[in-house]
């Protein structure tokens, strides 16, 4: 029982981090930055899941983001239901749109660019959708009306509404760990490796891949129904814009595609360093963009396991070099 | 090709009239070849010839234009390769596939998945697998950094995790030096011994010949002959298959000559 439960230690170590943050920060712009970067980190792990370890590069999770955002919107204004619903149907019709869009992608066999250029495509229509529908507020968006409350899931102070996220954090990352080590997660890596080996080796690519998209689908809608209850206002373009897409992959890149943590310590290490330059350069328009974009490129030039690989082996230089020689039973 | 000529209950594998088509290229034209339950059976031929493509076909990874596959009893010619490999029938790559970005017991543990669904029983199979294998003292390596030798046994032990009742190997010993051939042998002998039937695609003949009890020859893709591998390799239609058109008769002129 005990080795069963050290694979979660730094789940849980990371979890007691965080949940002491609300606690001891008093700044509101800490706790703001926490509590935006933790809510793209959690959409950087539904991305995570299906691009770090299924291989599936996805340049539309907006769709999902979106879809959990507006979904929670519509239930709570055009139906008049309660938050915490909201936050389940967000979740689960994200998880419907996942399963909707990987039947269509997958099952054509679509993979590598063409899949992202297909989930690009869905989260562009769904935009445009969003944008001129009248159940969706058109152009105008919609605004929850406030009502603070913890009923309604809207809290006066940040710090309560921080702590939501960091369980909701905590339990997705328990989540993902939980999956690379089960069977299911070991044929999702398997598949992106190679595809027809893990055929061959009797993984049904089509179900394991409609799962995982499934799953990333849920996971990324519940942040875009924290968004909402966060600002309590979405437009098309916010909950479907490129923005998020392109934030969620970045985060997952830097931090470490296929690991656990690499989404929330690449989210932190992005938004980190696009704050500092903002505040350091001054109102520059679009400066921690153009960080963002020299991130990546370093990432990826230099931080093959991202930055969760570079402490990894900085803290086990030992075991790498032990593996380096060629194991040849001549 | 005469059909079966052995009763259905004592076969494994069953080719029968498969025909696949590329546009206008025939790749295995008419084939038919059984596999006898307990035997290790080889597929030889020329370059080409098509084996590696009937292989394909009887693993499910390609459906043929025509023909059918029996594979334990039942017709199994349109299912897809992950239910064949359910039902027991594994396969090795020509070009091997390892997990590159995994380590040895995270490769076999894969295979071992199909038929345990709890991580510490997967592992516990994947280990035995690649200790039968003789990897096991790599299991922690990275499969990417294994010399071919350890690829081509890494090939094997993911397979062997599934459990078969018939293994395709496709030229498991190409690209092994002979020492490496000898280590390798007992390995595939060993797993007839213990019930896994085989099926064979070789050009070492030297592990044909030691190997099968039966062998067939595929040209062009029809089977051009079959028998114990002493009596293919005497087949002036396999000669010439292999060297061309004549050739058996100029060599038996020229030991004529000689003698």
């Amino acid at each position: 029982m005990r080795s069963s439960l050290r694979p979660y230690l730094p789940v849980l170590a990371l979890g007691v981090l965080l949940a002491l943050a609300p606690l001891l920060l008093t700044s509101n712009v800490a706790l703001n930055f926490l509590a935006v970067t933790l809510i793209v980190s959690l959409a950087a792990q539904g991305w995570n899941l299906l691009g770090g370890f299924g291989g599936q590069f996805s340049f539309g999770h907006a769709a999902f983001f979106g879809v959990g955002a507006y979904s929670s919107a519509i239930w709570q204004m055009r139906f008049g239901l309660d938050a915490w619903t909201g936050l389940l149907v967000g979740t689960a019709m994200g998880a419907v749109t996942g399963l909707v869009i990987g039947f269509l992608a997958f099952r054509a066999g679509l993979r590598g660019s063409y899949f992202a250029l297909v989930t690009l495509a869905f989260a562009e229509v769904f935009r445009v959708l969003a944008n001129s529908s009248e159940v969706t507020g058109g152009a105008a968006g919609m605004l929850l009306p406030l009502k603070i409350g913890a009923g309604n899931l809207q809290f006066s102070d940040r710090a309560t509404f921080l702590g939501l996220v960091v369980a909701l954090t905590v339990l997705v990352l328990g989540l993902v760990q939980w999956i690379r080590g089960s069977r299911f997660g070991a044929q999702l890596v398997a598949l992106r490796e190679n595809e027809e080996a893990a055929r061959a080796l009797g993984v049904d690519v089509l179900a394991v891949k409609l799962k995982a998209i499934g799953l990333s689908g849920a996971i990324t809608a519940t942040a875009g129904v924290l968004y909402l209850q966060y600002f309590l206002f979405i437009d098309a373009n916010i909950a479907f814009g490129t923005w998020i897409s392109v934030e969620v992959l970045l985060a997952a890149i830097v931090g470490g595609l296929g690991t656990v943590l690499g989404p929330v310590v690449g989210a932190l290490a992005l938004h980190g360093l696009g704050e500092l330059v903002k505040a350091a350069v001054g109102q520059l328009p679009g400066i921690d963009l153009a960080v963002y974009g020299a991130i990546l490129v370093v990432a990826v030039a230099f931080l093959p396991g991202g930055l969760v690989g570079l402490a990894r082996r900085r803290a086990a230089p030992r075991q790498v070099r032990k593996a380096e020689p060629e194991g040849g039973r001549a | 090709m005469p059909a079966a000529d052995i009763a259905p209950a004592a076969t494994m594998l069953y080719v029968e009239n498969v025909t696949m088509r590329f546009g206008g290229l025939t790749a295995v034209d008419d084939a038919s070849l059984n596999v006898p339950k307990g035997s290790i059976t080889g597929l030889i031929g020329p370059n080409g010839a098509g084996k590696t493509t009937l292989f394909s076909i009887v693993s499910g990874f390609l459906k043929p234009t025509g023909g059918r596959v029996s594979f334990d009893g039942a017709d199994v010619t349109h299912l897809p390769a992950h239910e064949l490999a359910e039902k027991g029938l594994g396969r090795t790559f020509q070009i091997v596939k390892p997990f590159a970005g995994l380590t040895v017991a995270e490769n076999v543990a894969v295979g071992a998945f199909l038929r345990h669904r709890h991580r510490a029983d997967a592992e516990t199979v994947a280990e035995r697998v690649a200790t039968r294998v003789g990897l096991g003292d790599r299991l922690d390596a990275p499969a990417a950094r294994l010399t071919v030798a350890g690829r081509k046994r890494l090939e094997l032990a993911k397979v062997l995790a599934t459990e078969p009742k018939l293994l395709l190997l496709d030229e498991v010993l190409a690209g092994l030096n002979p020492s490496e051939v000898r280590d390798i042998l007992p390995v595939i002998r060993g797993l007839r011994d213990d019930g896994i039937t085989i099926l064979m695609i070789e050009h070492v003949m030297q592990a044909v010949v030691s190997l099968c009890d039966r062998v067939f020859v595929l040209a062009q893709g029809a089977v051009i002959a079959s028998g114990t591998p002493r009596e293919v390799v005497a087949d002036p239609r396999v000669v010439e298959a292999y060297l061309g058109k004549g050739a058996a008769a100029r060599l038996a002129r020229a030991e004529a000559a000689d003698a």
